[in-house]
């Protein structure tokens, strides 16, 4: 199920791109299946065509799937996808945080520090008794 | 076979208070259109003249290919046009006017019919005096919808309608897609709407076409820039840049041309830039507006 959500900053083809990518990270869809044609999952999802064909796009730039002319629509054949997306995903995380840093002048030294108190406070939360 | 479901060169049409200037309008076949623009912008107007239901004063139009309004008849077979004022027989069911449609059209779908029937939530027993007003809408966009034209010319197909229906009809615009071929063009007040199921977006306002494309390439060209602005720094003009607010050292400048190296032109001018955020069509709705009356007026 595709969920496109108002409250969602981000314009609607990117939430389409994260959910298939999601949907290959837990395994739903595998290296090499065939995935929905774009008018069809337009149609599910109820969104125009065009904003499908432009999740499509980008995903097929970064070599998520394929589109083999008159065959359709596959996952990519790489069978670490799944782990790079997740790892892709992180990044992003990282990024953004760091850029966030750097915007208040944050040295990489007290940056560090920062991530590594952090997480700490993470792990030491999971060790936790409920 | 044109290209085009809809083609509109030119098209003027002058009333005591109003004026449609030079209306130039392109739907792709196969595409859905979503026409916006603020009350009494000229989206009616423009879906009556291509309907053949008012009649230009200048300009060609051509739906499916027919010229309007002297080929209407040809071309309306394949039209199908709700707008507010469809009128159904009060005293009639709507299984009436399901079995009165049936027997007119050839392209009738009744299976279809049956299932919008029910996912609307209608009762073909039941007579149109009867039903609320999101039931009247409902009925009459299934009669419409149980055709399959190959034109859906919708004028407001989902306001005074609850989420609920709403949903139900954009679900059932946007299945229209699933067969090739098959176009529609409608307008709307409601601007989620028409960003969700649009391919292509039309702006009207004030008699004018505004912008008119792709959705993809539209909301991507708007952007808006949240920056900070040190004590003593100018934001300088830049191109593609309609508006800046700035209230103390915080400043919003709204694009809708927007450039990748637009942010490092703030940079370079001293600015920072804290975000670089997509805009929603309801933002760009009032933006674009207000900026047009804005050099309407300069």
């Amino acid at each position: 199920m595709f969920v496109i959500s108002q409250s969602d900053k981000r314009p609607m083809y990117l939430q389409i791109m994260e959910q298939m990518k999601q949907r290959i990270a837990v395994g739903d869809w595998a290296a090499g299946q065939a995935i929905p044609s774009i008018r069809q999952l337009a149609v599910d999802i109820g969104v125009s065509v065009i904003t499908v064909k432009r999740a499509y796009l980008e995903l097929e730039r970064e070599g998520v799937i394929i589109t083999r002319q008159g065959k359709g629509c596959f996952v990519s054949s790489d069978s670490e996808l799944a782990s790079r997306i997740r790892e892709q995903e992180l990044a992003q995380h990282l990024e953004q945080a760091v850029r966030s840093a750097a915007l208040l002048g944050v040295s990489p030294k007290n940056l560090e520090k920062r991530i590594r108190a952090i997480y700490e406070h993470v792990t030491d939360e999971e060790k936790e008794p409920i | 076979m044109t290209d085009y479901a809809i083609e509109l060169n030119g098209v003027c049409k002058s009333y005591r208070f109003f004026e449609l200037q030079s209306i130039a309008l392109r739907l792709q076949r196969g595409t859905i259109m979503g026409l916006i623009g603020p009350n009494g912008a000229g989206k009616s107007t423009t879906i009556r003249i291509l309907m053949g239901l008012v009649h230009q004063d200048r300009g060609e139009v051509r739906v499916l290919g027919c010229r309007m309004p002297d080929e209407q008849v040809a071309a309306k077979w394949d039209i199908g046009f709700a707008s507010d004022d469809m009128r159904l027989y009060d005293s009639l069911t709507v299984g009436w006017h399901i079995n009165f449609m049936k027997s007119i059209y050839q392209s009738w779908d009744d299976g279809y019919a049956q299932l919008l029937l029910k996912r609307f939530g209608l009762n073909a027993e039941q007579k149109i005096k009867g039903l609320s007003h999101g039931q009247r809408v409902k009925a009459a966009l299934l009669l419409v919808f149980a055709r399959r034209p190959k034109l859906l010319v919708l004028d407001e197909p989902t306001t005074g309608l609850d989420p609920v229906a709403r949903h139900e009809i954009l679900r059932e615009l946007t299945s229209v897609m699933a067969e090739e071929g098959r176009s529609v063009l409608f307008s709307s007040q409601n601007t989620q709407d028409v960003e969700q199921i649009s391919d292509q977006i039309t702006f009207i306002d004030r008699g004018r076409i505004i912008d008119s494309m792709d959705k993809e390439v539209y909301l991507d060209r708007w952007r808006r820039l949240r920056l900070e602005v040190p004590d003593g720094i100018a934001l300088p003009t830049l191109p593609g840049v309609i508006g800046i607010q700035q209230t103390g050292r915080l400043a919003v400048a709204i694009a809708n041309a927007f450039e990748p190296h637009l942010p490092n032109a703030y940079e370079n001018s001293g600015a920072r830039v804290h975000a670089v955020e997509n805009m929603t069509l309801e933002e760009i709705f009032v933006a674009n507006v207000e900026h047009s009356r804005e050099e309407v007026k300069a």
